[in-house]
C-alpha cells in the first residue's frame, strides 16, 4: 500500500511514494537517486547511511520512509556549495582520510553535525561523537585529524 | 529493497486514543514505533513480521518532558539526546540521564527513547536499572484507560512486558527529588563505547542533614532474566553514612542477588563478582552527588 510522502530534502520540497516497509535510506537511494548515503550494515551499527532528520543525526536505515512526512532531511548531497566543497570534504581529500570511500559520506554528515554544535571539539570528543561510524580502511586517525583541521579552518573563516 | 515485510501497513496517529484504537483493533500483529532502533533491526532480521506499525511520535504527549509536582514526566518517545539536553532533568536525575546516554552511538541517541528501551525488555537495557533505582513508574494507556506500573514490575522476562494488547507506555514518571539526594548508573563493558552491558548497576539514595542515608534503592542489569531491584543492597546503606563497611556489605548483597547466565559477554562467576564492584562504585558516585546538593 504505497503512500505519498512530502518532505524537505536538502532545502527542496520533495514528494515521493513509498511502501511502509521501505526505509528512508531505501527511499533516498532507490526512489530519489540520492545515492551518496550508503548501506553498510542495515542495522544502525556502521553509520554509513547517516543523515540529518529535523536537525538530528540519525541512521537512515533505521527510519521508515513513511516517517519522513513533513520532516526536514539533509543528506551528503547537500553538503557542498555547488562545486565548492565543504571544508570537511576538502580536508578529508587533502589528508587522505578515506580509502574505499564507502563510509565517507556518513563520516562527513556526522562530523558536520558535531561542528555545527561544537566548533572546537577535542580529539576525544571527536572520537566519541564518531563512534557510530565504522571505517575498515583508515584506522580512523586520518579521519579524526581531518575533522580537527577542518574545524580549525572553519573557526578562522 | 525494504525490510522484507511486504504487506505491512503504517499509521502515524496524532492522538493517544487513536493509537490505542489502532493497536487494539488490529486483527493481526501490531507494533508501536518510537525511535525504531530496536524495531527496525528486528523487522530486517525477520524476527517480527507485523501487519501494522503505529508510529507514536506525532502524539505530543509522547514527545514532551514536563516538570510535574517536583518530579518529571518524560514522554515515552523522547530521545536520549533530548534527555541529555535538558539541564533541569540532568541536574535532578543525573544517573537516569547518563544511563540513557550510554545507549548506542550519536546516531542511535538521536532516535532511541526511554520508553523503547524499557519495552524492548532486554535484561541488559541500560536505562532500566537507573529508572528502577529512581523509583520511576510508567503511565500505560490502553483500551480500559490508564494505569501506573512501577518500572521494576514492567518487564516480565527477556523481550516480554506486562503490556496487554492495545496498551502502550505513554510516559516515564520520575518522583520529586529531596535535598541531599543523588543517583548514578554504571555499566561494565570491555570497550569504551558502543557495547552491551556485561553488568549494569543503578543506585539512588537520600541523606539526612547529618549525612546518614535515609533512603536507598539499588538495581542491577544483565545479571538475571530481567533487571532487578535489590532491597538487601539498599538496606546495607540505609542508616549508615556510606562508610567502607556499609559499601562492602552493599556490594556483597548485590553480588548475592545475581542470577546470571554464561554468555559471550561474561561468565556467571564474573558477572556476580563485577555486579558488586559496579554497585559499589555507583553508590560512591551517588553518595558524592547527594553530599554536594
Amino acid at each position: 500500500m504505497s503512500r505519498q510522502v512530502s518532505a524537505t530534502i536538502n532545502g527542496d520540497a520533495v514528494d515521493f511514494l513509498c511502501e511502509p516497509e521501505e526505509t528512508l535510506l531505501d527511499v533516498l537511494r532507490d526512489r530519489l537517486a540520492l545515492t551518496g548515503s550508503k548501506e553498510g550494515c542495515g542495522s544502525g551499527d556502521c553509520g554509513a547511511c547517516s543523515v540529518m532528520l529535523d536537525g538530528r543525526l540519525v541512521c537512515s536505515c533505521l527510519v521508515l520512509g513513511a516517517e519522513a512526512e513533513g520532516r526536514v532531511i539533509e543528506t551528503i548531497e547537500g553538503m557542498a556549495d555547488g562545486k565548492g566543497l565543504h571544508p570537511l570534504q576538502r580536508h578529508f581529500l587533502e589528508q587522505a582520510a578515506l580509502q574505499c570511500g564507502n563510509c565517507t559520506p556518513g563520516f562527513l554528515v556526522a562530523a558536520k553535525a558535531l561542528l555545527d554544535r561544537d566548533p572546537e571539539p577535542s580529539e576525544t570528543e571527536v572520537r566519541y561523537w564518531l563512534a557510530g561510524n565504522l571505517c575498515r580502511c583508515t584506522g580512523y586517525d586520518k579521519i579524526v585529524r581531518a575533522v580537527l583541521s577542518a574545524a580549525a579552518e572553519m573557526r578562522e573563516a | 529493497m525494504g525490510l522484507g515485510t511486504a504487506g505491512m501497513r503504517f499509521e502515524a496517529p496524532e492522538t493517544l486514543d487513536a493509537a490505542v484504537t489502532l493497536l487494539h483493533g488490529e486483527a493481526g500483529l501490531a507494533r508501536p514505533l518510537a525511535g525504531g532502533t530496536d524495531l527496525l533491526v528486528q523487522l530486517r532480521a525477520g524476527a517480527v513480521e507485523p501487519d501494522l506499525i503505529v508510529d507514536l511520535k506525532r502524539i505530543p504527549e509522547m514527545r514532551q518532558i514536563a516538570a510535574v509536582d517536583g518530579g518529571f514526566r518524560i514522554g515515552a518517545a523522547v530521545t536520549g539526546a533530548e534527555l541529555g539536553e535538558h539541564p533541569d532533568l540532568k541536574k535532578a536525575w543525573p544517573g537516569v540521564v547518563e544511563a540513557t546516554e550510554l545507549i548506542g552511538s550519536t546516531q542511535i541517541q538521536g532516535r532511541a527513547s526511554l520508553g523503547g528501551n524499557l519495552c524492548n525488555a532486554s535484561p541488559a537495557a541500560d536505562s532500566v536499572p537507573a529508572m528502577i533505582a529512581a523509583a520511576a513508574a510508567v503511565t500505560v494507556a490502553g483500551p480500559d484507560g490508564r494505569r501506573e506500573v512501577p518500572v521494576e514490575e514492567f518487564i516480565a522476562g527477556p523481550g516480554q512486558t506486562c503490556l496487554a494488547k492495545g496498551e502502550i507506555v505513554v510516559a516515564v514518571n520520575l518522583p520529586p527529588r529531596p535535598d541531599h539526594a543523588g543517583d548514578a548508573y554504571l555499566r561494565f563493558i570491555p570497550r569504551t563505547e558502543m557495547d552491551i552491558a556485561v553488568v549494569g548497576a543503578g543506585v539512588s539514595l537520600t541523606l539526612d542533614d547529618g549525612g546518614l542515608c535515609t533512603h536507598a534503592r539499588v538495581a542491577l542489569g544483565a545479571v538475571a532474566a530481567t533487571p532487578i531491584l535489590v532491597p538487601a543492597a539498599a538496606d546495607a546503606l540505609i542508616g549508615t553514612n556510606g562508610d567502607e563497611d556499609a559499601l562492602t556489605r552493599m556490594a556483597e548483597a548485590a553480588s548475592a542477588a545475581c542470577r546470571p547466565i554464561d554468555d559471550k559477554r561474561g561468565t556467571k562467576a564474573y558477572r556476580i563478582k563485577v555486579a558488586g564492584v559496579m554497585a559499589r562504585r555507583a553508590a560512591e558516585i551517588a553518595l558524592e552527588r547527594a553530599r554536594s546538593c
